[in-house]
């Protein structure tokens, strides 16, 4: 199997913080808003270099969304960022009807979504964005593995004609993807090619996806293995492709199973090529608080978890 | 031909009736009691060509409904101001019809800037395209109207503080105040009190005016923009009447959102004279 190098820790949020500041001075049209929560979302660099396209709203989500509409009017490309629980579930109609519905260019930028925001517990554990946003018409659904990956998909984002749902962690992660990789919205990444099992992870689970395909090619099965950064519009003829060959398909996701990618791959399967699956990823309940690997291991959402599920069929 | 303001706002007082009467259904009431308002807006009040409209605003006025429910009056006024054939008005809420129930761009009906119908947010909207002609050094106003039980919504009181804090001072916005909701009166249903200290509380400018009566509003108008441009975004309250114009509607919650039947169409016909020519059904 591919060797995957960990370069050192980092978090996503800080990715889409460096690719924000890098649209500062490419981009003049590239503002950003935010719900007071700037340094959550590293939006301090954009903000002290532009401080005449940095507004900070205060808190008061709802007002944020329809800001930044009527701002994206003009050809202006406004990112808005706040936690993804009040960048999505608490502004789901405004969103809906001031963005999509209305086809403005704005671009959500949602962070510490997933159990792994830790401490802070289930009231700001967002389990359900991904669900929600992939059901608005028109939204591009993102949702990035590491540093790296996180900036050229922000740098992605900008460049897309459209609403775009950009899903960011709180914690470090081991930050692998090539400086230089350029991010194709819609273009699943294939991070080894095998022929027992396909396994298919986003966000945070494409590291603990690797270290699960390295534990099952030490026992002798060889994994097919997806990075799906990009949840909508999906990469069908990877998927497809991927699941004819091994004939079993793991989806591993920092999400409900209700909303999330594994719902999104059985839909595809379902009709083109019924496959048997297995889903890692949260069953219908909130989280609580705990350290962010402490609660990975709890609800399922590890390496360990993956290698199971993979050997279950 | 040039018509008077009384002459249009009657003209669109029928679109709106005859509107919803053929659709079977839509909102007269709260069209009627802002059709004075909005035909000077249209008509007299905005430096727009219809010709040249696009939903970026750039170098003209821009006018969000966030109320989005009035369509009738919002379309009947694009219409006989130009910006689409009148005939189409006969498409509202049909199948297919770019004259959609609550205003929409999907189908690119000229106009229409943004979605409207799920309420409080075109406030913030305005806010937003406000301060892009801010930053695009372009002098023109935005507009905005709102309901006044459309203010129940908390989003609007987020964007009230907002406009406040980025001195958006380029923006006015209305009040459509009615006092009718569809439950009842605004009093009765929700308690919405004196808008007006609510409004200046937020650090708006705050006007009031006879919302029937085209004296007042050109003055109302011309007294908004003397303090336009002064660090403070603008409300104006206009003292309204649901289902002005026609005896039976008037002053009551129940023809919020509900269509006369052909016969009381028929009757709020005589009570509304054709001036430009009524559309074909």
């Amino acid at each position: 199997m591919k060797e995957y190098i960990d370069s050192g820790k980092k978090d996503t949020r800080s990715g889409f913080g460096a690719g924000l500041a890098e649209l500062g001075n490419s981009n003049p049209k590239v503002l950003a808003l935010t719900a007071d929560l700037k340094g959550s979302l590293k939006m301090d660099q954009f903000a002290a270099e532009h401080p005449d396209r940095f507004f900070d709203v205060g808190i008061a989500e709802a007002n944020m969304v329809g800001m930044a509409a009527g701002m994206a009017l003009s050809g202006y490309i406004p990112f808005i960022g706040t936690f993804a629980n009040f960048a999505t579930a608490r502004v789901l109609d405004q969103i809906r009807q001031s963005i999509c519905y209305s086809r403005t260019n704005v671009k959500i930028a949602a962070s510490h979504a997933g159990i792994t925001l830790g401490e802070d517990g289930a009231t700001h554990q967002t389990l359900e964005d991904i669900g929600l946003m992939r059901m608005l018409p028109g939204m591009v659904v993102i949702n990035p593995c590491d540093y790296n990956q996180t900036k050229a998909a922000t740098l992605a984002a900008a460049a897309w004609d459209g609403p775009v749902y950009l899903r960011f962690g709180r914690p470090g992660v081991p930050n692998f993807t090539p400086a230089d990789q350029p991010f194709e919205i819609g273009k699943a990444i294939k991070l080894n090619d095998g022929a027992d099992v396909t396994v298919i992870a986003t966000g945070h689970l494409v590291w603990e996806a690797i270290q699960a395909a390295k534990q099952l090619e030490a026992q002798g099965v060889s994994v097919d293995l997806l990075d799906i950064a990009t949840i909508k519009p999906l990469d069908k003829e990877a998927v497809l492709a991927s699941a004819r060959k091994t004939g079993k398909v793991v989806v591993a996701e920092e999400h409900l199973i209700a909303g999330g990618l594994g719902e999104v791959i059985a839909g595809l399967l379902a009709t083109a090529c019924p496959t048997p699956m297995r889903f890692v990823a949260i069953d219908d309940q909130f989280g609580q608080s705990g350290k962010p690997a402490e609660l990975m291991a709890a609800y399922g959402l590890d390496a360990a978890h993956i290698v199971q599920a993979a050997l279950s069929f | 031909m040039e018509y008077s303001l009384e002459q249009i706002a009657s003209q669109v007082r029928r679109d709106i009736v005859r509107m919803v009467t053929a659709a079977a259904s839509g909102h007269p009431g709260g069209s009627m009691s802002a059709t004075d308002v909005l035909t000077y807006l249209f008509f007299k009040e905005m430096n727009v060509t219809p010709e040249n409209w696009r939903r970026s605003g750039e170098g003209l006025d821009q006018f969000f409904l966030s109320a989005g429910h009035i369509s009738p009056v919002l379309y009947s006024l694009l219409a006989r101001r130009g910006y689409f054939p009148v005939s189409e008005l006969a498409t509202f809420r049909r199948f297919g019809s770019r004259l959609q129930g609550h205003p929409s761009v999907d189908k690119g009906l000229p106009g229409v800037n943004q979605a409207a119908g799920s309420l409080g947010q075109g406030l913030s909207v305005a806010i937003g395209a406000a301060i892009a002609k801010r930053m695009n050094a372009d002098p023109h106003t935005v507009y905005v109207l709102l309901g006044d039980g459309e203010s129940e919504e908390g989003q609007v009181w987020e964007a009230a503080m907002a406009a406040a804090h980025y001195k958006v001072d380029n923006l006015i916005a209305m009040t459509d105040w009615n006092h009718q909701q569809i439950d009842g009166t605004t009093e009765d249903v929700a308690g919405l009190g004196n808008l007006r200290t609510k409004w200046e509380a937020f650090g708006w400018s705050v006007l009031e005016g006879d919302g029937h009566d085209f004296a007042e509003i050109a003055r109302v108008f011309k007294e908004a923009h003397s303090r336009s441009r002064l660090g403070t975004p603008v409300m104006i309250l206009w003292h309204t009447e649901m289902g002005h114009g026609v005896d039976f509607m008037a002053g009551t919650c129940k023809w919020h959102g509900k269509n006369p039947s052909v016969e009381q169409c028929a009757e709020a016909m005589k009570q509304l004279e054709e001036t430009m020519g009524d559309f074909a059904l």
